[in-house]
Formats: C-alpha cells, sequence, structure tokens
C-alpha cells in the first residue's frame, strides 16, 4: 500500500500520510483544535458522520463532513481492502478500523465510503447510500463521477439537506425536488445569463404534509398514469435441463403525472399470486391487507410501487431451453463448443433480445465459432464469450457452434462454465398476474391510464 | 425569548480578539496577511490538482498558494450573482477537500444575505470551518438568533439546524436556549430540528446533560410522527440508560411507529427491542401453555366452563404460567407490517426484534422479508446473509423453505457465495442432506477456488453434523484428492484429517491413499495435514509410515515450517512406536533440524530430542514420553463461527463485526420478575374513556382470566389503537389551527385550507340540521349519533338490549336504553343533545331493522349481529356478548318452539364479523359483515348478510346504498335500501340479501357514497350457505341412504383435548356451519343437518367419536364441492 510518497502523485501522497491516530495527535497540539479531539474521544457520536466518494482508480473526487472534519486519510483502511479483495464485488462492506468504521456501497463504478465512529445498523447506512446514489440518478440522469463533477454544488446542497448531524433527514425525491430543483440544460443556460439560482424560492410546505412523498400543487395538461409490470425469472438450470430453482420476482414502476392529489387504487385480477410484497410507503398497508387492493396516494414522477415475489413453490414456467455440448479434449489443446437455444412454454409470445454470456475457464486461449443467428464475441483478457442472439424463431433455432482454443500445455479444464442468459417478452407477466382496474378518487379529471406487461431474465444461469 | 445580549456578554472577554476581527472583517486585504499561517501548511499537493466545478481556477491555479483575492472581490461586490459564484467556486472547493479557510471573514460576511441560495452555500461553508474560526463564527450568531424568531417555520428550522451545526462551545448556552425554545414550537418540523440538535449540543457539551433530558422527554411525549424518529435518535444518543423515560410513552410509540418515516422507524424499534427486554419477561420459557394461548383466539366463549376448569388445572401444574404482556404483544403486533417496508434496514430491524422478542412460534414470519432481502444490492444480501446465518443455527426449521434461495449462482461475488454456503451448511439436516450434498458436488467445479475450498469445509461439517452421510462425504472427499487443482485436493486433505480423526480405525485405507500423495502435493498446510495423520496412526500403516519418513528426511531443507514440524512430530513418533526401523532416520532429521534457520524448530528438535532418546541425563519425563505423543486427541470439531454471534443483537455493527462496537448498548436479558406493567398506562384526559375502558376490563377479565390472559393484549390494543388515533388526529389539529393563529406568511396556505375545512364543516353540520330535521317528519331512516372507538362496546350493549326490547314493543325497556345510550354519547361527545337523544335513537330503531315489518314476534328480528364487537379483535369481547345475551334471553318467550335455546347459542356464539371496508381504506368509513343465519326476509333463497356502517370521519356520510354489483351467472344480490345520511361517528346497520347460487364466489359490489366508491366483495364460507333443518333421526337415516357413494366423503380426524366433550363439538360444528342439531341415539354420535339455501339440497353431517382422540366425519350432500369444502371447514374448526 505504501509507496514512496511523491508529491506529483497524489494517491501516494495521500496514501504515505500519517494514519488517523497520528493526524489526531497533531491536531491536538495546536490550541484551537481542543474541540475537536473532544468530539473524537470523548462522547459517543452516531450515524454517518463522512461521506467519501471515490472512483475505480482510487482518487477522492468528493468529501463531505456532517460533523467535524475526518482526515482522508481514513480512507487508506478502505484501499487497503480494496487491494486485498481483488475483485470491486468483494470490497467488504463493512471494514473496521481503529477509530471508526467505514461502510461502503459500490454503484455505477463509484464508490460511497462512509466514516461512522460508533455502533449503528450497518443497513441503515446501506440502505441511506444507495438512496444518496439514487437521488444522484435521479437528479442528474446517470450517478458518475463526471455527473457529480459538473454538478458538485447541488450534489453538496443535496447532502445537506438529506442528512441533518448524521441522521437522515429528507430522503424523498419529491420533497428534495421541491427544495433543489435538479438542474436543466435551459435553465442552466438561464441560470448563467440571470444568475439565478437552482434553489427553490418558495420554501416547501411538502414537509409539513401528512403526504410527505408528495410535492404539493402538481399540475398537468395531460394526465396519465402509466405501470409497468416487470416481472424477472431467476432460475438454475442443471446439466440436464431441469430445473434447480425458479422464482419469479415482479416489481410494478409507475410514473403518475397527475395533477392534484389523487387517490388511486389499483387492483388485480389474481392478487393472491403475490406472495410476499414490499410497499412503497405512499400504500395503505391495512387496505392491501384486507382487501388486496393498492391504495395510494401516489408520489408525482416515476417510483418503484411495490415489489413481489411468486413464490418458488408455484410452478415457474421457463420460456427458454438451452442444449449444451462443451467439452475439453484431454491432452489436446482444443475443444468443441456448441449451444442451441429455443423456446419453450413462451405462451405464445416471442422471445427477443436474448444473449447470452458465457464465463470460459482460464485456459481457453481463443474461441473460433460460428453463429447461425446473431453475432458473437469473445474478450480474451476476460475470458467471456457474449452472444448476442436477438429473436427466437422456432423454425430456425439459433446455435453457435466451433473450436476453443486452449492454452497449449495447460491442464484440461475441471470445470465447464455455466452460461447466463437473458431475454425479453414484451406483452407478458410470466406468472399470470393482471392488473383488473385502476380507479382515481378525489379528483374531477380523467386520467389517461396505460398497463404494460414485460418478462424479462432475471439470474438466469444454466449450468453445463 | 433570545435576545442578543448574550452574545454580547460572550463576546465581551474577548474584546480585543472581537476588535481585531472587526477590523478583519472590513478589510480584507489585511484578513489575508493575518490568515493563520496554519492553513499554508496544511495545503497538500492535491490543492494543485485542477478543480473540475468551477471553470477558471485563475489565481489558485498559479503556482503560489492560492489566495482567492478573486472570490474575495467577488464575495465583497453588490451583485448576488457574482456572490452566488463565489459561493460555489468555494463550495467545490470543499466538496475536493480544499483548505478555503483563509475566506472565512469574507464568507461570513454574507450570512446576511437575502438571496436564499447564497445564505444556503454560505451556511455550508460556515458548518465547516466554524469550528476553527471560532471568534469570527460569533459574528454570525446573531444572524441566526433572528432567524429563530422568524415567522416562517422552514427559516427557524434551518437557523436551529445550523446554528446547532457549529461546534463552538462558546455559544452553547444560546443553543440550549434555542433548542428549548424550538421544542415547544408549534411546528412539528421546528421540534423535530430540535430533536436533532440536541445530540449536537450534547457532544459538544456532555455537562449540559440534566438539562437535554428535560427536553427529551417534553419532545417524547411529542404525538406528531414527524418527531418521534428524531427524538428517539436523541434519546439513544443522550441518556440510552433512562429507560423510565420511555415508559409512558411506550404505546404511543408503538401505535404511531407505522407512519413514522423509515429512518425513524429503524431506530424506534431498536431502542423497543431494548425496552421490551427490560420490561417483559421472555416468551419462551413455557412453551406448552404458550401454545395453547394461542389456540385460544380461536375459540368462541360458550364453553367457559368446561375451558375455565382445564385451564385452572393447567395453571395449577404450572405454578407461574407465562401469560404475554398485552403490550408486548402489541409491540409485535404493530412491528408485524413493516417486514413489507421497502427499506431494508427497517425489515432488519424488525426482524430482528422478532428474533430477541417473539415467541419461538412466531418468530418464523421473517424469513420470508429476509429471503426477499437476497434480491437486493450485494451489500445488503451480505449484512442479511451474516445475519441468516446466525439465526439459521438457533432456529434452522425457519428457513428450511427457502433452502433453495440460497443456492449458488457462479456470478455471485465471493463473499456472498461464501456466505449462502454457511446459510446452506447451517441447514442441512438429515432429510435435506442429499439435495445439499447434490448441489455441493456442482459447487465443487467451479472456477472460484477460494469458494471450492469453502465448500470442501462445507461438506466436512455436513459429515461430522450428520453422522448418516458421514462415510459418503468421506468417500467423496477422498475423490477429489485425485482433483487436479491442488487447492481442491490440500483442502480435502484437511478436512479428511479432521473427519478421520473421529473413527480413525476403519479408514486405514485412506490413510494409505494419502501417503502416497506426498509426492504430488505441494500445499504446505495439506503436506502437514497428512504427515500428522500418519503419525498419529502410524499403527494402522505401519509399513507405510517409516518410508513416509524416508522421503520427508530427503527433502527435509526444502519443506516449509509448518511440513518441518510435523516431520518432527512423525518422526518422534515412529520412533517411540517403531524404534527399530526409524531410529537413524529419527536421528538424521533431529539432526538437520538443530541448524535449521527457524528458531522454532530448532527448539522442537532439541527438546524432541531430550524427551524421546533415553540417554544418562534425560529426565524423569522420558518414560511418559509415548503417553505425552500418543495420548488420545479429542476429534476437532467443526462449527459455525456464527455460532454464539447472538449474544450480540442482531443487525447491528458489533454482530457484524463479531466485536463489539464503540457505544454498543448490550442487549439485556430477560428479568426473572416483570417489572410493574402499570408504569405504560397512560392517563386518557377524557374521564369517560377512562372508565369505559376500565370497564370492559373487569367484565372482560371475569370470565376469562384463568385462560386466555393471552388475548388481553388484542383487547388492550383494540381500545389503545383508537385512542392514540385520536390524541394523535386531535393534537394535529390542534397544532394546526394554533401554529395558522400565530404564524403569518407561509402558514396562509395552511390556514386557509382549515378555514376552508371547518367551514366546510359548518356547512354540513347545516345541511345536516336540515335532513335530520326532514327525517324526523318523514322518513323512519335515522342514525343516532355514535362515539367512536372504545365506547363502541358499551354502545353496542345499550343498543342490545334496546333491540332485544323494540320488537317486543315493551316501551320501558326502549326508554331505558334509549337513556342509556344518549347518556354514553353525551359523556364521550360532550355534545348537548341529550334531550334530542331519545327521539333520534328511537328513530334508529325504526330504521335499523327494515325487516321488522315482514314478520314481526319472530326470534330473527334480534338483531343480534348488531352485537358484535367491532374487528379487528371480535373474540375476547364476544364473551361480554353472550353473556349477557343469555341474560336477556331469559327474558324472552318464545314463539317458535322448534328453535331450542341449546340450538340457538352455539350459532350465535359463533357468529363471526368480517371487514369490508377497513376505516383506513374507507376514508373513516368502516363497514363490517357478518352473517346473521336467519332467513332473509324477502327471499328465501338468499343468505341474508348484516352490514354494519360506521362513519368515523368529521363529515356526515350521504346516500349510501350499493351498485354495480359483478356478480357471476345465477348470482342476485338483494341491496339494502339507500341510507340517506349517516352522521358523523354514527353507525347504521342494514340486512342485505345474497343469492351465491350455492358457490363460495365474491359477489362483487360497488359501496357508494355521494363522494366515492369503494369496490368491495362477499365471500361466503360454505357453512354460511345453509339454513339448518329439523329431522328426526329415522329422516336423518333415510335421507342418508339416498345420499351414499358419491355424495359421501369420509375423513378421520383426531380430537384435539378440548374439544372431547359433546358440548365443544357441538359449538365447533355451528360455528363452521349453519346446521341443526339432529337428535341421536348413539351416544359417541353427532348428526346434523341442513339445506342448502339456493337449490334446497340436502346437507347431513355426521361425526362419530371413537375411542380416545379419534373420530370420523361424514358428509352427505349431493353437492360434492360443498360437502368437500364443509368437511375441510369443520375438521379445522374441530381441530382449534
Amino acid at each position: 500500500m505504501l509507496s514512496q510518497p511523491t508529491a506529483a502523485d497524489p494517491v501516494a501522497f495521500r496514501a504515505a500520510q500519517p494514519g488517523a491516530e497520528a493526524w489526531v495527535s497533531a491536531l491536538c497540539s495546536h490550541p484551537t483544535w481542543s474541540p475537536v479531539q473532544n468530539a473524537l474521544k470523548g462522547i459517543a457520536e452516531k450515524m454517518i458522520h463522512s461521506l467519501f466518494l471515490i472512483n475505480c482508480s482510487g482518487d477522492i473526487f468528493l468529501e463531505k463532513h456532517w460533523k467535524s472534519v475526518v482526515s482522508q486519510s481514513v480512507c487508506d483502511y478502505f484501499f487497503e481492502a480494496q487491494e486485498k479483495a481483488i475483485d470491486v464485488e468483494n470490497v467488504p462492506p463493512v471494514i473496521s478500523t481503529p477509530h471508526h468504521y467505514l461502510i461502503s456501497i459500490y454503484r455505477d463504478k463509484i464508490f460511497f465510503v462512509s466514516v461512522i465512529q460508533t455502533e449503528v445498523p450497518p443497513l441503515f447506512v446501506i440502505e441511506f447510500l444507495h438512496r444518496v446514489a439514487d437521488t444522484f440518478q435521479d437528479y442528474f440522469g446517470e450517478c458518475s463521477e463526471t455527473a457529480i463533477k459538473d454538478n458538485v454544488v447541488i450534489v453538496y446542497e443535496l447532502l445537506e439537506e438529506m442528512l441533518d448531524n448524521g441522521f437522515p433527514l429528507a430522503t424523498e425525491s419529491n420533497i428534495l425536488k421541491e427544495l433543489i430543483k435538479p438542474p436543466t440544460i435551459l435553465r442552466s443556460v438561464v441560470n448563467s445569463i440571470t444568475g439565478s439560482s437552482n434553489v427553490g424560492d418558495t420554501l416547501p410546505t411538502g414537509q409539513l404534509s401528512n403526504i410527505p412523498w408528495r410535492r404539493a400543487g402538481v399540475k398537468y395538461t395531460n394526465n396519465e398514469a402509466y405501470f409497468d409490470v416487470i416481472e424477472e425469472i431467476d432460475a438454475i438450470i442443471d446439466k440436464s435441463g431441469s430445473t434447480v430453482f425458479a422464482e419469479i420476482q415482479g416489481v410494478i414502476d409507475s410514473c403518475i403525472k397527475l395533477s392534484g392529489m389523487p387517490d388511486l387504487s389499483l387492483s388485480f385480477m389474481n392478487p393472491r399470486l403475490l406472495d410476499d410484497v414490499s410497499f412503497h410507503p405512499c400504500i395503505r398497508f391495512k387496505r392491501w391487507e384486507s382487501e388486496r387492493v393498492l391504495s395510494f396516494i401516489p408520489p408525482d414522477g416515476n417510483f418503484r410501487l411495490i415489489s413481489y415475489r411468486v413464490s418458488s413453490q408455484n410452478l415457474v414456467a421457463i420460456p427458454v431451453y438451452v442444449k449444451h455440448l462443451i467439452s475439453f479434449k484431454e491432452n489436446s489443446s482444443s475443444g468443441r463448443f456448441d449451444v442451441t437455444i429455443g423456446p419453450k412454454q413462451n405462451m405464445g409470445k416471442t422471445v427477443e433480445g436474448v444473449v447470452m454470456t458465457v464465463h470460459m475457464p482460464k485456459a481457453v486461449l481463443n474461441m473460433n465459432l460460428t453463429a447461425t443467428q446473431g453475432s458473437y464475441t469473445f474478450d480474451p483478457v476476460t475470458k467471456v464469450l457474449a452472444w448476442d442472439v436477438g429473436k427466437i424463431t422456432p423454425q430456425k433455432l439459433p446455435n453457435l457452434k466451433g473450436i476453443v482454443n486452449l492454452q497449449s500445455g495447460a491442464p484440461k479444464p475441471e470445470e465447464n462454465p455455466s452460461l447466463n442468459i437473458q431475454f425479453k417478452i414484451q406483452q407478458l407477466a410470466i406468472s399470470g398476474l393482471k392488473v383488473n382496474r385502476l380507479d382515481m378518487y378525489g379528483e374531477k379529471y380523467k386520467p389517461f391510464k396505460g398497463v404494460k406487461y414485460i418478462t424479462k431474465a432475471g439470474k438466469f444461469q444454466v449450468r453445463t | 425569548m433570545l435576545s442578543l445580549p448574550p452574545v454580547q456578554k460572550l463576546l465581551r472577554p474577548k474584546s480585543v480578539v472581537g476588535s481585531d476581527v472587526a477590523k478583519e472583517v472590513t478589510s480584507p486585504v489585511l484578513a489575508t496577511e493575518a490568515g493563520p499561517p496554519t492553513c499554508y501548511s496544511a495545503l497538500r499537493a492535491d490543492e494543485l490538482r485542477p478543480l473540475a466545478a468551477p471553470k477558471d481556477e485563475g489565481a489558485a491555479s498559479t503556482g503560489q498558494p492560492p489566495r482567492h483575492d478573486d472570490l474575495k472581490e467577488m464575495l465583497d461586490s453588490n451583485k448576488d450573482s457574482l456572490k452566488l459564484e463565489a459561493m460555489k467556486r468555494i463550495v467545490a472547493m470543499i466538496a475536493w477537500g480544499k483548505n478555503a479557510s483563509d475566506l472565512f471573514p469574507a464568507v461570513v460576511k454574507n450570512v446576511a444575505c437575502k438571496n436564499i441560495e447564497v445564505k444556503k452555500l454560505v451556511y455550508v461553508y460556515l458548518v465547516r470551518y466554524a469550528e476553527e474560526q471560532q471568534d469570527l463564527a460569533l459574528l454570525s450568531i446573531s444572524t441566526f438568533q433572528r432567524g429563530l424568531k422568524d415567522p416562517n417555520q422552514l427559516i427557524r428550522a434551518s437557523a436551529l439546524r445550523v446554528l446547532s451545526s457549529i461546534r463552538v462551545p462558546i455559544i452553547v448556552p444560546i443553543m440550549m436556549l434555542a433548542i428549548k425554545e424550538a421544542a415547544s414550537d408549534m411546528s412539528p418540523y421546528v421540534r423535530k430540528t430540535a430533536a436533532h440538535a440536541i445530540p449536537k449540543l450534547y457532544s459538544l457539551d456532555s455537562d449540559q446533560k440534566d438539562q437535554l433530558i428535560e427536553v427529551i422527554e417534553k419532545l417524547l411525549a411529542d404525538k406528531t410522527t414527524l418527531v418521534a424518529g428524531s427524538v428517539v435518535m436523541a434519546f439513544e444518543e443522550v441518556c440510552p440508560e433512562r429507560i423510565d423515560l420511555i415508559h409512558k410513552n411506550y404505546r404511543k410509540l408503538c401505535n404511531l411507529l407505522i407512519d413514522v418515516e423509515e429512518w425513524g422507524q429503524v431506530v424506534i424499534i431498536n431502542m423497543l427491542t431494548r425496552y421490551a427486554r427490560t420490561q417483559f419477561l421472555s416468551p419462551n420459557q413455557n412453551e406448552s401453555l404458550l401454545e395453547e394461548s394461542a389456540e385460544k383466539a380461536f375459540y368462541g366463549s360458550e364453553e367457559e366452563d368446561t375451558k375455565d376448569a382445564k385451564a385452572e388445572a393447567a395453571s395449577l401444574a404450572k405454578r407461574k404460567p407465562y401469560v404475554m404482556d398485552p403490550d408486548h404483544r402489541l409491540l409485535l403486533r404493530n412491528t408485524k407490517p413493516l417486514l413489507q417496508s421497502r427499506n431494508a434496514a427497517v425489515v432488519m430491524a424488525v426482524a430482528q426484534l422478532y428474533f430477541h422478542l417473539a415467541p419461538k412460534a412466531e418468530v418464523g414470519v421473517i424469513a420470508k422479508a429476509l429471503v426477499r432481502l437476497l434480491r437486493s444490492h450485494s451489500e445488503v444480501q451480505y449484512v442479511v446473509l451474516q445475519n441468516v446465518a446466525t439465526m439459521s443455527i438457533k432456529r434452522r426449521g425457519m428457513f428450511e423453505p427457502y433452502l433453495k434461495s440460497f443456492y449458488i449462482r457462479s456470478t455471485d461475488p465471493t463473499q456472498i457465495k461464501i456466505l449462502k454456503l454457511e446459510v446452506l451448511t447451517n441447514l442441512a439436516n438429515e432429510t435435506n442432506i442429499s439435495t445439499i450434498l447434490r448441489e455441493f458436488q456442482t459447487y465443487i467445479r467451479s472456477m472460484d477456488k477460494d469458494f471450492v475450498a469453502a465448500t470442501i469445509q462445507a461438506i466436512g461439517r455436513c459429515a461430522t453434523n450428520i453422522g448418516k452421510v458421514r462415510d459418503t462425504c468421506l468417500n467423496g472427499l477422498v475423490q477429489l484428492l485425485s482433483n487436479r487443482d491442488e487447492l481442491v485436493v490440500a483442502e480435502s486433505v484437511v478436512v479428511i484429517k479432521k473427519l478421520l480423526q473421529m473413527q480413525p480405525a476403519q479408514h486405514s485405507e485412506i490413510i494409505k491413499h494419502m501417503a502416497k500423495l506426498t509426492d504430488n502435493i505441494q500445499v504446505p498446510m495439506a503436506r502437514a495435514s497428512i504427515l500428522w495423520l500418519i503419525g498419529e496412526y502410524c499403527e494402522h500403516v505401519p509399513k507405510i509410515a517409516p518410508d513416509v519418513l524416508r522421503k520427508m528426511a530427503k527433502s527435509f531443507t526444502n519443506e516449509e515450517d509448518i511440513v518441518k514440524l510435523q516431520v518432527i512430530n512423525l518422526a518422534a513418533k515412529l520412533y517411540l512406536t517403531n524404534s527399530k526401523q526409524s531410529k537413524l532416520l529419527t536421528q538424521y532429521v533431529l539432526n538437520l533440524a538443530k541448524y535449521d534457520q527457524n528458531y522454532d524448530i530448532r527448539d522442537r528438535a532439541r527438546f524432541i530430542r531430550q524427551l524421546i532418546v533415553p540417554t544418562e541425563k534425560s529426565g524423569a519425563l522420558n518414560k511418559y514420553a509415548k503417553k505425552l505423543f500418543l495420548a488420545q486427541k479429542p476429534a476437532p470439531i467443526l462449527e459455525s463461527s456464527f455460532k454464539d454471534r447472538d449474544h450480540f443483537q442482531l443487525g447491528s455493527l458489533s454482530h457484524l463485526l463479531n466485536a463489539k462496537a464503540v457505544g454498543y448498548q448490550e442487549l439485556p436479558d430477560w428479568p426473572d420478575e416483570a417489572p410493574d406493567p402499570s408504569v405504560r398506562n397512560v392517563e386518557v384526559p377524557e374521564w369517560t374513556k377512562c372508565t369505559s375502558r376500565e370497564k370492559r376490563k373487569d367484565k372482560v377479565e371475569k370470565p376469562f382470566y384463568s385462560d386466555s390472559e393471552g388475548e388481553s393484549g388484542p383487547t388492550e390494543s383494540a381500545d389503545s389503537e383508537p385512542e392514540s388515533d385520536s390524541e394523535e388526529s386531535g393534537s394535529s389539529s390542534s397544532s394546526g389551527t394554533s401554529s395558522s393563529s400565530s404564524e403569518e406568511e407561509d402558514e396562509e396556505e395552511e390556514e386557509g385550507g382549515s378555514e376552508e375545512q371547518s367551514e366546510d364543516k359548518e356547512g354540513e353540520e347545516e345541511e345536516e340540521e336540515k335532513r335530520k330535521k326532514k327525517k324526523e317528519k318523514g322518513g323512519p331512516r335515522k342514525a343516532s349519533p355514535r362515539s367512536v372507538g372504545s365506547e363502541e362496546e358499551e354502545e353496542a350493549e345499550g343498543k342490545k338490549v334496546k333491540k332485544a326490547a323494540g320488537p317486543q314493543g315493551k316501551k320501558g325497556h326502549a326508554e331505558t336504553s334509549s337513556e342509556e345510550a344518549s347518556a354514553s354519547e353525551s359523556s364521550s361527545s360532550g355534545s348537548d343533545s341529550g334531550t334530542e337523544a331519545p327521539t333520534v335513537v328511537e328513530a334508529k330503531r325504526r330504521k335499523v331493522i327494515p325487516s321488522s315489518k315482514a314478520g314481526p314476534k319472530e326470534i330473527s328480528l334480534l338483531d343480534l349481529d348488531d352485537f358484535t364487537p367491532p374487528p379487528p379483535q371480535p373474540v375476547p369481547s364476544s364473551s361480554i356478548i353472550s353473556t349477557s345475551l343469555v341474560t336477556d334471553l331469559e327474558g324472552l318467550t318464545l314463539t317458535d318452539t322448534s328453535l331450542a335455546p341449546a340450538l340457538l347459542s352455539p350459532a350465535f356464539g359463533a357468529v363471526r364479523t368480517y371487514e369490508l371496508l377497513h376505516r383506513m381504506a374507507g376514508e373513516g368509513l368502516s363497514v363490517e359483515y357478518c352473517f346473521s343465519r336467519r332467513p332473509f326476509p324477502g327471499d328465501p333463497h338468499m343468505v341474508a348478510v348484516q352490514i354494519q356502517i360506521s362513519n368515523n370521519t368529521d363529515a356526515e356520510v350521504k346516500s349510501l346504498r350499493v351498485s354495480e354489483p359483478k356478480l357471476l351467472a345465477g348470482m342476485r344480490i338483494q341491496e339494502f335500501p339507500e341510507i340517506e345520511s349517516l352522521a358523523p361517528g354514527d353507525t347504521a346497520s342494514v340486512v342485505m340479501g345474497i343469492d351465491f347460487c350455492d358457490s363460495t364466489q365474491a359477489a362483487n359490489f360497488q359501496l357508494c357514497t355521494h363522494t366515492r366508491h369503494f369496490y368491495v366483495s362477499i365471500q361466503p364460507p360454505v357453512g354460511e350457505l345453509m339454513a339448518p333443518v329439523f329431522m328426526s333421526e329415522n329422516e336423518f337415516r333415510k335421507e342418508q341412504g339416498k345420499l351414499t357413494g358419491m355424495s359421501e366423503i369420509t375423513e378421520k380426524l383426531t380430537l384435539p383435548e378440548k374439544c372431547r366433550s359433546d358440548h365443544a363439538i357441538v359449538q365447533q360444528v355451528t360455528s363452521a356451519a349453519n346446521v341443526g342439531r339432529v337428535p341421536c341415539g348413539a351416544d359417541n354420535e353427532y348428526r346434523f343437518a341442513a339445506k342448502t339455501v339456493t337449490s334446497g339440497s340436502l346437507v347431513l353431517i355426521t361425526l362419530e367419536w371413537r375411542e380416545g382422540a379419534a373420530a370420523q366425519l361424514t358428509v352427505n350432500s349431493e353437492k360434492m364441492v360443498i360437502g368437500t369444502m364443509l368437511v375441510k371447514d369443520i375438521i379445522q374448526a374441530l381441530a382449534q
């Protein structure tokens, strides 16, 4: 971890700085720092202390402190763990350091590292950090390093509003948008000319209402409510093609643009299908319990209404099957690869957007394949084979076949790779869930209502 | 109130500094020069990196330490836009972690800027640097003090927020004042901010603790959901030990919980977990009794005598039967819905609460929600799996149904894979081990070698835990020894070593096989393990062992230290057992070791030589050498690293790290004796509420005391919930109005709203008044105003008396009842309508039973369904009803003699209310229904459904009616007559008829008011689709004879102990279905008969009670579907 500190290399320079303890003692020697010392060792401070955003190359590109300042050097412990983990996915979310605890998440190539000083439920912090990332996504369209850097002032204002003294204050996007307007191209142009700001001129009232998730005074000329029922099939198919595990995970994402304070109720033809449901806070739980109707005053804009699971006890229709033959010959530097994908139980709909990705064993040097449909790529560095199949037509089943070149001299790979399949089926909820009707109360106008069904592959894996 | 003097006072001692500061502020040039040199030395190399956000770095990037002169100029300008630009750049610097402290004087001047955004950014700056420049920061204080008095609540709140975030010890008194002030602010938002400020002040100056606790105490009593989470947070940070502060607020917190925002929920739930551990008894101390009490909820109240006797016996057997505190139950019940939160932290909080507090039988509910979280982000998965791993050790059964959800995908990150493996291993038992092992088999071929190693260890653990599969596992592991991957082999060797230690004698073959491996295997740990095995069991492989030693001696110098140590070990053991063959080899090895680089090995060699090679000098230990080396060694225990981790509160950081984190509060153990539960009683201001509840409690307790304490939980909440609701609404409305009176600008909207509302109300009231008059003239339908919530009970009784008397036409009775009703009404609502009440009530009596004209003087006139208590907890209170019902019935002369009381009472006792429209869903309108089990007057083919509508809103509900029934073919519905209006707090009861066509399909229709439509549906239990018929035993036999073969359904069952009396059986059957008992000659046979309502097909039920608990149930009916469903329902009823 420690390299020669040079002023030219900021990362190394920072890494070489003394640890937190040394830093504290350095501060304490200065008379004006006494309160910091007090805060550090005296009294237990809870919840989130500081936040650092770190990109993949290890630069800290944003820091925010809600309490006294914590030196960046605390991140060295994180870098150490990151190095040890090799893969970004394997960085432990909670790291214990001598004076702090670091709880981090990894989202969109950014590490959100929060500094904690005392006991706190880790999920509390993790969930909050994800909420922060969601908010950035919501505001800037993407949660990337550039977007954050370009909007650093808004980011700062957001963080200021979202957390007070390390405790979440306003995390609902509708409220935040009232406090801090999201940037738009037009507004940034206007702002730069007139010098006006992103901060709302009028102070929000939403925080004070009974429905904290909806902002007040919403007005649309076209009143619309759209619901996307998206179901994902998680499955593990074993070598012989039988299903080891299958389950349907669904969500209903809504885009609601309705004026005023509409009160909606959404009912299903077959609510009993939903085995385990989690709700947006706007949903009246008791109504669901008693009648299986989703009754709610919606937030404005896009949000996830519910997510649900259709239990594995129910039989799950598997829309595709895979015939595969992958073998590596003993004592020769080649192997065979032959995969066919076909439709199965697809309820008469077309399976489209089919993509197969395979992590080939390390011994594979190259692959020489021909695809009857679509195109394939093989990355010799990451050993990932990706085959973009497209639509499956039952008349001519897509097939990918050819030779696998192995490193000469290397032993035959023990394991066969598993195939990860993605697909999409439009206008079908594979569980059979159907929205019965949507009613609106409380407002006079007639909204436009739309429901869309999509089935996708979730974590769909075929073992070979 | 706050005023300026304190600041001046504070500033005075520092007057010298202060004047300097003033100078600095006025002349920025001076300020830079006077700027402390520390800020330069603090500069870092990354200062030199180009700034991303501001377009021009200007002076800052010229190479010299930045002086920010341009920024200062901009800040001093008159234009807001320039100031804003400057502030944005400064904030960007802060975000980058650069030092901008030298700008402090220039920035702090702008704290009073009119522009909101500039102001906000100045606040950001202040909070960041005030600590470093305390004297200058004081200049800004007066601005905040002014802000604290602003009429706009948001400005007040933000002033307090910033003021409390400036960590300058000198302003502690000001902060204290400000917090106290804000804690009694009218705006809940400001109070919330005050709660947030408490821990900030506490961390600044812990001497303020006592005063802060006072504020916390005050805020804890706050009734708004907005404040609850924040103040509990403050409580947890400042005075978590003052658990006594919670007592009075406990029930309120429980009831408010679902409406608190997500983050607050987590904090409150965690606090309540700790609270409950100190205040309640462990629910698992007496499990058998517990189960019984859980079942009691299903019982009707008729068989009290028998049950009383039994319960008494049970309580005699156990001197102190466990009785769950109703408050304990309240907590469990109110947190359960939060398992469906979208927030993983909330779900986890509830899960840990259940794990630590719930009776064993109930903990299972959390499994499903936790498994759901496994679909979330990988960090969430990681934390949840850690907790599941701990839970799955203690409560394996809980997660067993979800076994497959823990199956591993090749795309999971390794840390997730290993945790899932841990859970799978914990879940393994005799029944599922084969599936798990098959699954493990696929894992072993994974590309992820760390994961493969973990899998092998998992197999080892399965093998030790489940004796049945030990050999299979061992064979599998031995096969792995020929794996190409060295890591796999090595791990297998290590695990096999551990397994062999359990039963070494039978496995010399495996040891031989492993001995051969020493030629190939290079992983030190594996080599060491093999050598240890051979040494330990050298007597089982006498021929091979010396040979292995020979080979090892040859390669000794090239071995790793750990291997060398085992070589020495092996040599020593061989020397002791087989000195003839190995004496020289041992000497050789010891000589090599003597000159090893590692002192550990040199020491060991010296020690062993002394011990085993007998010389004159060697001590007394020599003769014990064999005992020392070849002692029986206990087999290692392979156990989960998550074992016993549950002594940390689940979901906590400490649990995750398996080490006590700073500030972790130990979860206290259950107390042996429950502390006084009365501390949680809250005095309710309204006198009537109190008395009515007490009255009811008395009633409940007397008949039920000994056997159904478990139920008092539901009762408790039944009254505490509406109570708190009303309190809440009361407080919020009052705060709303009061704030509107004092606050001007921004409150205007709100005020307008509330005014409008009150106007509306007035208007409505007027209208209502008019309508009342109208109705009193002509319409027979008029509902009496009724109090909500806890009075309902009392009221119901009143009504019952009234109704019982009503049809009989006994004037006197009716009068007393109406008096009673009016008394309760006037006392509860405090309205002055006392004089009006009797007429109203009378009107209501006329209205309530529209069917009264159809058949007067019939028992069916008794509007019994009206007696049923309000859901959601109908059971306990039904006892009151039925007991008083008996007395009511005594005074009646029954005209219809065919209806024996014996038949009646079970039917009545069993009336169950179902919810048609919940109060929340119906926006204050709550509708319940029940099957009254009497013929529907208009149409004999219809099932009569009694519907009770209560208006809990504060507005009148008009034109209540049924519309747009959506029915299946053949089904018909007879709507109840439209209710023209229902006053607030009033309840109306009507009857409608539905012809279900002898099917259990639901009847869907809309319930309309003048403003809203509610979709509702009524689904009948199969037992309600029939009406009792009376026949003799012979008739019964004859009819039964006709209905054999396909029409006969027979099912065997075992009667639970409580159901082994005539009374209980009859009770349960008649509660499950609307059937009449047929007299029967045989002793242990019970017969019932009924006809389906629509088609009139006979349904005959026979229950034969054989020896002990065995019984056989036969149902004969043409309608096979009904027959099958009925059998199911009856068996279920009997099993309860």
